[in-house]
């Protein structure tokens, strides 16, 4: 699903040992989970239930507490509701909805392509040696709607401000493609791997 | 706020990148991956590779370029030529791609962008419409790398396409491409104030006060080009640079 090649490039440029699986067996054995992934959300979720990984992935990431980053669908799919293609239900991790875009102005396209200013606490583990606001790259149309403020790590303005990430126990979920962002975005991902 | 793209060009042929002028006499400007390299430590806001031959065996070379690109640059990639099928669309997504470019197949079967969209996501389909002004005086659509008219009228068909969800366009004049006499802005303004979906210009930069009016007169969101950074001293720091200072909001 997705840009797997890239995002296991960049972590591998960062000191990760990487394996792209759909094995629950791998999933088991490794020490953190990168979810990434381009694609709607309902395909998306179709992935994971006909490759059979929902059970293994709650294990795994709920119970177990494994670090976790989930990348732009990735991070969408942990919602428990999402309304591209239809509504389909998510993981269920976080009680949010994934919406559509919708800016208050007319200026702002929809879907929200290109390097946006993200602002962020500098102290978050996942933003460490990062000076807040930094420019990463986004590609999506629809956003991760949660109202509880104490698990948001950073924001983004497209005609209304969205959540572009947010940190809960061991998950971590990011909007943007740290793959894509370049230098920050290799450290955003280097910063991943110290938690893991 | 969203930043306005700055987005060099690589078009493929055999595996090298070429430039040609108006889509005809292409000269051989270098190897792909080298080139995506120099980009990439330039830190440009996005590459596309778009192959100009579109046939069977030159998609697994573009395949292979997109693999190697991508283990090494971790910037946004953008990548066109031959995809007609979802499958298509999958393999290049996988290689490292962000963003898949359509063209020919869009205009021989509009129903493939609606699926793409459907089971890609919006925001990874981009559709390519070149298009040269007849002798009506009106704008239209060729497909086959600028080599076959259409018969459809440019700005019907960017409508169609954002109806079918389409997630960005890359519109290139024909007409202004490799001349480098500046973007078809009327067209270029036109399209971007009617539609929703982000707008990338393409086609005639000679200078780099051209790409500031395809941003500031032409409302594009992106502005593309290739002659400029293969046959000037122009590159792509000076260019955002230039824009920052003319007030535009660039990445720095």
């Amino acid at each position: 699903m997705g840009n797997l090649h890239s995002v296991s490039k960049a972590l591998e440029m960062v000191g990760a040992d990487v394996v792209i699986t759909s094995d629950p067996a791998d999933l088991e054995k490794c020490d953190g989970i990168v979810l990434p992934g381009v694609g709607s959300f309902r395909q998306g979720m179709e992935n994971l239930n006909n490759l059979g990984l929902v059970e293994t992935l709650n294990r795994e990431i709920i119970e177990r507490q494994k670090p976790m980053l989930g990348i732009c669908l990735g991070m969408q799919l942990a919602a428990r509701f999402g309304e591209e293609e239809g509504p389909t239900e998510g993981l269920g991790w976080l009680d949010a909805d994934v919406l559509q875009l919708v800016p208050e102005s007319d200026d702002c396209k929809i879907p929200h392509i290109g390097w946006n200013d993200v602002e962020f606490d500098e102290h978050n583990p996942l933003f460490k040696g990062i000076r807040s606001p930094a420019s990463f790259y986004f590609v999506h149309s629809f956003h991760f709607v949660y109202n509880l403020n104490s698990v948001m790590t950073s924001t983004c303005d497209h005609g209304g401000t969205f959540l572009s990430s947010l940190s809960k126990e061991n998950i971590q979920l990011v909007q943007f493609h740290p793959e894509k962002s370049q230098d920050i975005g290799l450290q955003v991902l280097e910063n991943f791997l110290e938690l893991v | 706020m969203l930043k306005n793209r700055i987005i060099p060009i690589l078009l493929l042929k055999h595996g090298r990148c070429v430039k040609g002028k108006q889509f005809c006499d292409f000269r051989d400007v270098g190897a792909p991956v080298t080139a995506a390299k120099v980009y990439d430590a330039q830190r440009v806001d996005e590459l596309a590779f778009l192959d100009i031959l579109a046939s069977q065996e030159e998609r697994d070379v573009l395949l292979d370029i997109i693999t190697k690109t991508a283990e090494e640059c971790f910037m946004p990639l953008s990548v066109g030529g031959g995809i007609r099928s979802l499958d298509d669309i999958k393999m290049v997504l996988a290689a490292g791609a962000d963003k898949v470019v359509i063209n020919t197949a869009a205009v021989e079967n509009p129903d493939f962008v609606a699926k793409a969209s459907q089971h890609f996501g919006k925001a990874n389909i981009v559709v390519s419409v070149d298009y040269k002004m007849n002798d009506k005086g009106k704008r239209e659509v060729f497909t086959h790398s600028g080599t076959t008219k259409t018969d459809i009228d440019a700005f019907e068909w960017v409508i169609r396409l954002e109806e079918l969800g389409a997630g960005e366009l890359i519109l290139t004049s024909i007409d202004h491409e490799g001349t480098m006499a500046g973007y078809d802005l009327e067209f270029i303004t036109d399209v971007s104030t009617r539609l929703k979906i982000p707008v990338i210009a393409h086609g005639g930069v000679g200078t780099l006060a051209h790409f500031k009016e395809g941003i500031s007169v032409g409302h594009a969101s992106g502005v593309a080009a290739a002659s400029i950074f293969h046959f000037t001293d122009q590159n792509p720091i000076k260019t955002r640079l230039y824009l920052k200072d003319a007030g535009l909001n660039v990445r720095i």
